[in-house]
């Protein structure tokens, strides 16, 4: 086994930090207290070419690997955890799946325009009555006499919407019998923003990633053409599937981001301030409280950049990403929780970015599959029925 | 004879390079005359004066004989109307050419460190950037190093040298290093505006000062930059180095930094200064560069320096430690300014500030 | 056309800086950063490059091996090729030897018609802001230090220098050397395919033997601590002054008890 980082790696981790620190950093709190989507930041990021980081150049991505990928999202997500799903969502859940099952005609369309973060990506699976039960989906896509497809129905909390030009799109496409049990046959679609019949719709207020534009989209009679399913028909649920087992590593980098933020955070302030007469950093139980963090918070990074590795290198990932989201996703509630407690007063005010981190870490536990739906696939894996 | 740098013996007089712009001196001429008369009378030589210029005013070139010039060189020329790199630098050359001083020195100005570098590297000589303090005689050296210094200077050997001691601060002013020319010709610095105080205007060295009016070769086709135009800025610059009083504020403004901003001005208006500004609160663009105090800004030793959020490092502390007294507020009680200070108070600048203004003013009012 | 960027490796004295017990500067134990006007140097000839795409940007900088890791930044960031100029001859070199050396090296690359030499105003190790003008008079060339903007057009290039109240703008025949401030630009990122592309371009080092056919080198004596007319008679660390007096509280009482004892003393 090696842990160490390439060369490439090192330097790529240094950058993202200069970035997060100089350009995503001073604009957290504005986006977390406008609930303003950094749309600035999502250009500067184009610019050094992160919307497409682990996608080849004849693509238009950056050439580079899935941890550097990774990486990314978990050095934004240290500052702003807003800035960290934005990415995220972007690259796992839509370049992603184009890359994997669009066709060449597909890729060549869509790719370029995305990972030059021309076009930004957002994935469309849950519905009011769909979450974590994907066969509760209610949309429907139907075949025209033009060999058109026409979608019907509504998502919601779908990342990115309000920004986003591709949309990947879960939608019924047939019933079928399987082990004599009728079940809805589940493909997926590219849809664009400007597609006849689609908007998007309410716009949610949210506890955290307040900046993440999370909004409900609407389907009433949406024509696209018959070329926009993506991969097979009847595979969708599969597809999506998938497309979240790699969302996963992207969400656990971003907790695993806001945990180590928010650590780095209370190491300087706890240096800072003086209580007794002496820093607090000198109290034993800062000290004790903070070591625990630090190693819970690398075993998180062990287990995110084990299931990236693992992805990278295209061996089955499923678990492991599920393990790395479950614990990752718990470590950063959990850090931020005891962080706002060191701050004290001043964490639970809005002067310190530890009350937002608090608020940030929890969707982390929720979205691109709860920490139950987490326990299931993990228990399933290791035959406990 | 072809000139040789490495003659060290044919080189003598100290020199001193006025520089004026619009015809008018700079003051940092004057500071380096007074300096200059000093290092010249260690060595018992000549302190000459170098104006370059076109249509230079008579006047102006004797009156450098009242900071202590024997002599001044005019070299005038209408191509030396304004500052040009290759037209200054080919006079100067044929002037250091021809008569051999043995030390140069020139004001570490904008112009002075285009210049500096570019002679000496003709010359073939050391250069020495930014220099704070110059010493010829090594018992005046000691002197200096026992205040401004953690050298035992008493069980320390000094190679005794008429050499110039020529001290700087390094590695952003963390250190102090003083450095000589031994084998060249002249022995060259540029030397921070500021540091240098000037002596009293002398009258009579004033009369007594000649002039050496100097035949200038010079030619168009010695210049290869075409000055299109000289501007001034339109924003009047803050004299930091003149004040009496400078009131600064750092990085413990980043809160609210028009706020911070207009209480430091209240607090420099009551105590009849200006504001100066720490590295940080510069380089993020809260306020002019002309603000800046420290290492790479300027150097001030005011008779009140009033430091309201800045932690002190060293940067910062390299451009005011010589104030007369240092006054600082700051939230955190183990801040480094605390240790420079004459008299700290640990708290919020935002809440003290206003008070220290009010209480002056206060005191100020029952006094009149 | 090329342009060549001298860049350098320097501690960073902004933060903790390490000193010896001999009073010199404790190198290894710093943080190294490149130096942050080289960096403008290098956008500015980014940026003449993205308008002119036949520019070739070439970066030359002199210090020991692990250089490499400031350059390969640079070439992340753009530039096209790089050449590090590295032996223990060169060490312990004032600017005048530095900047001989630095000649040397220019020259080996060559400075062609209407090429430029861009460098940083000053290191901040140094704070000199000599070896730019001192390599434009050893190239032979005129020279604009203090730069704030710069226009090349058609091959003309006219820039404005700052001054301590205003600014001179002023037309320069090339080839010269520009030496670079933080006000010309905002140096950009690395991105994420120039990293990837960074460790494949052409990065050359040159020691001793390759350049001492140079007229500026000749003989090691010319070269390092050997050729530097400048020498440290002595370094010292400036003393920690007495800590002052500190006031009780940070209220108006305490103002006032100030300004009582700052009147008394008749400081106001």
């Amino acid at each position: 086994m090696d842990f160490k980082l390439t060369k490439e790696q090192e330097m790529l981790r240094k950058m993202y930090q200069e970035f997060a620190e100089n350009e995503v950093k001073p604009l957290a709190a504005d986006v977390d207290e406008e609930e303003r989507f950094p749309a600035e930041t999502v250009k500067k990021m184009a610019k050094l070419g992160m919307m497409g980081i682990y996608f080849p150049k004849e693509y238009g991505g950056a050439g580079a690997d899935y941890l550097s990928y990774v990486m990314a999202v978990e050095e934004m997500s240290k500052v702003c955890a807003t800035t960290g799903v934005v990415l995220s969502a972007h690259t796992s859940l839509c370049c992603n799946p184009i890359f994997d099952y669009g066709t060449e005609e597909q890729k060549k369309k869509y790719l370029p325009k995305l990972c030059s973060g021309e076009w930004l990506g957002a994935f469309g699976l849950t519905e009011p009555g769909a979450g974590t039960d994907a066969q509760g989906v209610q949309t429907t896509a139907v075949k025209n006499e033009n060999g058109d497809w026409v979608l019907n129905g509504s998502k919601i909390f779908i990342t990115n919407a309000g920004y986003a030009n591709v949309f990947i799109i879960i939608a019924i496409t047939g019933i079928v019998e399987k082990r004599g049990r009728k079940q809805k046959e589940l493909s997926a679609f590219i849809v664009e923003r400007t597609d006849k019949g689609f908007s998007v719709g309410k716009h949610e207020k949210k506890m955290g990633i307040r900046g993440s534009s999370t909004c409900e989209l609407i389907f009433e009679d949406c024509v696209i053409p018959g070329d926009r399913m993506l991969g097979k028909q009847g595979k969708g649920f599969n597809e999506a599937m998938a497309t979240l087992d790699g969302g996963r590593i992207g969400i656990a980098s971003q907790a695993l981001g806001i945990a180590e933020g928010a650590i780095d955070e209370t190491i300087a302030y706890t240096k800072e301030r003086v209580q007794f007469g002496r820093r607090i950093s000198q109290q034993q139980n800062t000290q004790f409280q903070l070591a625990d963090m630090y190693a819970r918070t690398q075993a998180a990074k062990l287990l995110v950049y084990s299931a990236a590795m693992k992805k990278q290198n295209h061996e089955p990932f499923g678990v492991d990403a599920a393990m790395a989201k479950l614990v990752a996703a718990e470590t950063a509630s959990d850090v931020t929780r005891r962080c706002v407690q060191l701050f004290g007063g001043y964490g639970y005010t809005r002067d310190y970015p530890i009350e937002r981190m608090m608020r940030d870490a929890k969707i982390t536990e929720i979205y691109e599959g709860t920490s139950e739906v987490q326990r299931m696939v993990i228990s399933g894996a290791i035959g406990v029925k | 004879m072809a000139f040789n740098s490495k003659d060290t013996a044919a080189f003598k007089g100290v020199w001193v390079f006025c520089e004026q712009r619009d015809g008018v001196i700079l003051g940092t001429g004057y500071q380096l005359l007074s300096e200059g008369r000093k290092l010249a009378d260690d060595l018992g030589v000549e302190l000459c004066g170098v104006l370059l210029g076109s249509g230079v005013n008579e006047q102006f070139a004797k009156a450098l004989g009242g900071y202590g010039a024997d002599k001044v060189y005019v070299c005038d020329h209408p191509l030396l109307k304004d500052y040009t790199t290759d037209a200054y630098t080919k006079v100067l050359c044929d002037l250091v050419h021809e008569y051999k001083p043995e030390i140069f020195l020139i004001g570490a100005t904008n112009i002075g460190r285009d210049l500096g570098p570019r002679v000496a590297a003709r010359l073939h000589t050391g250069l020495t950037a930014d220099c704070t303090h110059l010493d010829i005689d090594v018992e005046k050296y000691k002197a200096f190093l026992k205040t401004t210094s953690t050298i035992d200077v008493d069980n320390t050997k000094f190679e005794d040298t008429k050499n110039l001691k020529m001290t700087r601060p390094a590695f952003g002013g963390h250190l102090m290093a003083t450095i000589v020319c031994p084998d060249y010709r002249p022995q060259m610095s540029t030397v921070r505006p500021g540091v240098m105080q000037t002596a009293p205007y002398n009258e009579e060295t004033a009369a007594r000062t000649q002039l050496v009016k100097v035949d200038v070769q010079l030619s168009e086709s010695d210049i290869h930059v075409d000055l299109i135009e000289i501007k001034k800025s339109a924003k009047k610059l803050v004299d930091l180095i003149g004040a009496d009083v400078v009131v600064s504020v750092g990085r413990g403004i980043s809160k609210d930094p028009k706020r911070g901003i207009e209480i430091a001005e209240e607090l420099a208006n009551v105590l009849g200064g200006v504001v100066g500004a720490s590295r940080a609160v510069v380089d993020a663009g809260l306020i002019g560069q002309d603000h800046q105090v420290g290492q790479t800004g300027k150097t001030v030793h005011p008779k009140i320096y009033v430091a309201l959020g800045i932690s002190g490092a060293i940067q910062h502390l390299a451009g005011m430690q010589d104030s007369e007294v240092i006054i600082a507020v700051n939230k955190n009680g183990s801040a480094p300014i605390f240790d420079a200070a004459t008299y700290g108070i640990v708290g919020d600048l935002f809440k003290v500030g206003p008070m220290l203004t009010e209480a002056i003013a206060k005191y100020k009012a029952a006094k009149a | 056309m090329k342009i060549i960027v001298c860049v350098k490796q320097v501690p960073d004295t902004s933060g903790v800086v390490a000193v010896k017990e001999d009073g010199t500067m404790d190198r290894a134990a710093m943080a190294t950063i490149s130096n942050p006007d080289d960096m403008n140097a290098l956008e500015a000839a980014l940026q003449i490059k993205e308008t002119n795409p036949d520019v070739k940007v070439v970066l030359v900088s002199m210090g020991p091996p692990p250089t490499e890791s400031m350059l390969r930044e640079c070439l992340a960031r753009g530039a096209d090729e790089a050449y590090l100029v590295s032996a223990r001859e060169f060490g312990g070199a004032d600017t005048w030897a530095t900047s001989s050396t630095l000649t040397a090296a220019i020259e080996k690359i060559g400075v062609g018609e209407g090429d430029i030499v861009m460098c940083g105003r000053q290191a901040i190790d140094g704070d000199t802001a000599q070896v730019g003008p001192q390599i434009a008079e050893k190239l032979g060339l005129p020279q604009v230090t203090y730069v704030t903007a710069i226009d090349y057009k058609d091959g003309k290039l006219t820039v404005r220098r700052a001054l301590e109240d205003g600014y001179m703008t002023i037309a320069v025949e090339t080839p010269c050397v520009l030496t670079c401030i933080k006000e010309l630009n905002n140096p950009r990122y690395m991105s994420v395919s120039g990293i990837m592309e960074c460790y494949s371009k052409p990065y050359t080092v040159w020691d001793f033997e390759a350049l001492k056919e140079s007229k500026w080198i000749s003989a090691v004596e010319n070269v390092g601590l050997k050729g530097s007319p400048t020498q440290v008679y002595k370094s010292f660390s400036p003393p920690v002054k007495g800590k002052g007096t500190m006031m009780e509280g940070a209220d108006k009482a305490a103002c006032e008890q100030l300004v009582s004892i700052l009147g008394e003393k008749h400081i106001i």
